[in-house]
């Protein structure tokens, strides 16, 4: 018998911070935060890079990424990832951001960051609801959806219907990677990774402006139990919010 | 001897910032105040700066607020209506303590109001304007040569106190032609190396947030420090200007444009032998008090000019307290005050 050998094969991303997070269980959040923090070990950018919280659920979100990070108001963070940008061209920008956040109150700066195609990554966090006011609509809450604000479920013809984020970026010229991914199963988290890993390695590179959205469960929001919202977003969300590579100006969609 | 040239307020408040070593503007159109993003646009390429027409005031604030965190020297500029909209972001930089400079040329409001200058936007620039309790300090330049010498001095001020400094001027100063001698750079630098984010290499990460909800670190304790900080301010930074204060018995007080035609009546009051004299605040916080209630210590009256409907009036009540009797002389929506009214405003106290 050949002597056991003990070989590291998971562990802690070292941009991790090992702290227990705020977020609830079965919230995405802390998977996105571990796929980011893995594709930023993995590019070696720790000690270059700039995380924005935006205000929302993730507002802590530089507690559990070992980088250095800011807090923007609501809305504002491609706007401050742009003066951070053109200060610092060679560090890594990283907007972190949710449904109200990128697409109501701050849809401008969101469609002129990318209009202008800073060279920055975006990561949108899409759970159909305000998560941390208590769970109102979000400009993503699908139609019928009941929430706090939408107690009747999303109706149409009061309310609009949920934005789609990746096909509106994807009518502008400058952008140069959008993809949309989830991580409501084991496949889709790791096709998230990918997407991430690519959308920071683009901007490692200062190829242009990157964004990925991801759908991601919000189970306290919605009420439901973990496992219900990961199916939720298969059943309820992709149908309307479909998966796949909108956009890839580097050519390996 | 430096060179004079003859250039208008709103291109030498974009020299200056230059000067300052400010390389990123970020700004959004709105008159008086074109010139101003039109100025860099041209200039900051040729200096190997930035300048981004940004979505919104509120974009360009929050762009302002990125690049200072990065620990660049930033500025904005707008008039009233877009300096509304920046309130947000100035709230915001207070409480995250990061140093900006941001330019109102006040036009005449409320609302859309019109593109005249006024001076309608004391209380906003000095009592607050946007939420919570912070200052911003306040500089009234009443010339074109001060506004270059005051836009030096804000970007110095912002870096010291990692505070917002907010040039006030009224839409006049920036559109006025006056000859100015280009101010020398000052040559003080500040170590941001503390708390800029450049990255986490070789130190802890840095965090800039306005946001406090722990307990250790805790929201009060910010606002304690806050408050401090604003008391050295109000101890070292006042500025002000005294014109024949000593014998007079009448004190006009008014800043910017106001200050500059109050002048011309103390000239003309004194040639018609009654003793006038007036006094400028340069900064309007932090406010003179202490040296207004000495310059008007045995007047008759103090008469207080404004281009509003009576706003620093109020600072100088509270300065005086009642010592010496204060009235008010303002016009509004973009109409300057003249000279011969305040002049016979001052012989009416006078009987003459």
């Amino acid at each position: 018998m050949p002597a056991l050998e003990e070989k590291l094969v998971y562990g802690r991303p070292a941009s991790l911070v090992d702290r227990p997070t705020h977020y609830c269980p079965g919230c995405g959040h802390g998977i996105i935060h571990k796929l980011l923090a893995q594709a930023i070990d993995e590019l070696g950018v720790r000690e270059r890079t700039i995380l924005i919280a935006p205000v929302g659920c993730s507002v802590l979100a530089y507690y559990y990424l070992a980088v250095d990070g800011i807090e923007a108001a609501h809305g504002r963070a491609p706007a401050v990832a742009t003066g951070l940008k053109r200060v610092l061209p060679d560090r890594v920008v990283i907007s972190y951001q949710g449904d109200g956040d990128l697409l109501a109150i701050g849809m401008g700066e969101t469609v002129h960051a990318a209009n202008r195609g800073e060279k920055i990554t975006v990561v949108f966090v899409n759970n159909a609801i305000y998560g941390m006011t208590g769970g109102q609509m979000a400009p993503t809450t699908l139609q019928a959806q009941r929430t706090k604000t939408s107690p009747y479920g999303r109706i149409p013809a009061e309310a609009g219907y949920p934005i789609r984020a990746c096909e509106l970026l994807n009518t502008l010229e400058a952008p140069y990677y959008i993809e949309r991914c989830a991580v409501n199963t084991v496949k889709n988290t790791l096709r998230a990774k990918r997407a991430i890993l690519k959308a920071l390695r683009y901007q490692v590179e200062g190829k242009g402006y990157s964004f990925v959205e991801v759908l991601s469960m919000c189970p306290t929001g919605w009420g439901v139990e973990p496992r219900e919202a990961a199916a939720w977003v298969g059943e309820a969300m992709v149908p309307w919010f479909p998966l796949g590579t909108l956009r890839d100006r580097g050519g390996e969609a | 001897m430096a060179e004079r040239v003859l250039m208008k307020g709103n291109e030498v408040l974009g020299e200056a910032a230059i000067i300052a070593g400010c390389r990123f503007y970020f700004g959004y159109p709105i008159t008086p105040q074109n010139e101003v993003p039109a100025y860099f646009a041209a200039r900051m390429p040729k200096v190997g700066g930035t300048f981004i027409q940004a979505e919104s005031e509120a974009a360009a604030i929050n762009m302002v607020f990125g690049a200072a965190a990065a620990g660049a020297r930033a500025m904005t500029s707008s008039s009233s209506p877009g300096i509304s909209l920046k309130m947000e972001g100035i709230s915001y930089l207070s409480g995250a303590e990061l140093p900006a400079v941001v330019v109102n040329m006040m036009r005449g409001g409320p609302g859309l109001g019109n593109i005249a200058g006024a001076q309608g936007d004391y209380f906003q620039a000095v009592k607050g304007g946007g939420h919570g309790d912070y200052r911003c300090i306040v500089l009234a330049p009443a010339s074109v040569q001060e506004l270059a010498d005051l836009t030096v001095k804000a970007f110095d001020l912002a870096d010291e106190y990692r505070m917002v400094v907010m040039i006030l001027g009224d839409g006049f100063v920036g559109q006025m032609s006056e000859p100015v001698v280009l101010p020398e750079p000052t040559g003080r630098t500040f170590d941001k190396s503390s708390w800029a984010l450049t990255g986490a290499a070789g130190r802890e990460t840095h965090l800039v947030a306005s946001i406090r909800l722990n307990p250790e670190d805790a929201l009060e304790k910010l606002n304690v420090h806050l408050q401090e900080k604003y008391r050295a301010v109000e101890r070292r930074e006042v500025l002000f200007e005294e014109t024949q204060v000593g014998d007079a018995e009448y004190l006009i007080a008014g800043f910017g444009l106001s200050a500059r035609i109050a002048r011309s009546a103390v000239t003309t009051l004194r040639r018609a032998g009654v003793k006038a004299g007036l006094f400028r605040p340069i900064t309007l916080w932090p406010f003179p008090s202490a040296e207004l209630r000495r310059a008007a210590q045995g007047k008759r009256k103090v008469l207080v000019v404004e281009m509003n409907a009576g706003q620093m009036v109020e600072d100088v009540r509270l300065a005086v307290n009642g010592s010496v009797p204060v009235d008010f002389l303002g016009r509004l929506g973009g109409i300057t005050p003249q000279v011969d009214e305040i002049v016979e405003r001052v012989r009416s106290y006078a009987g003459a």
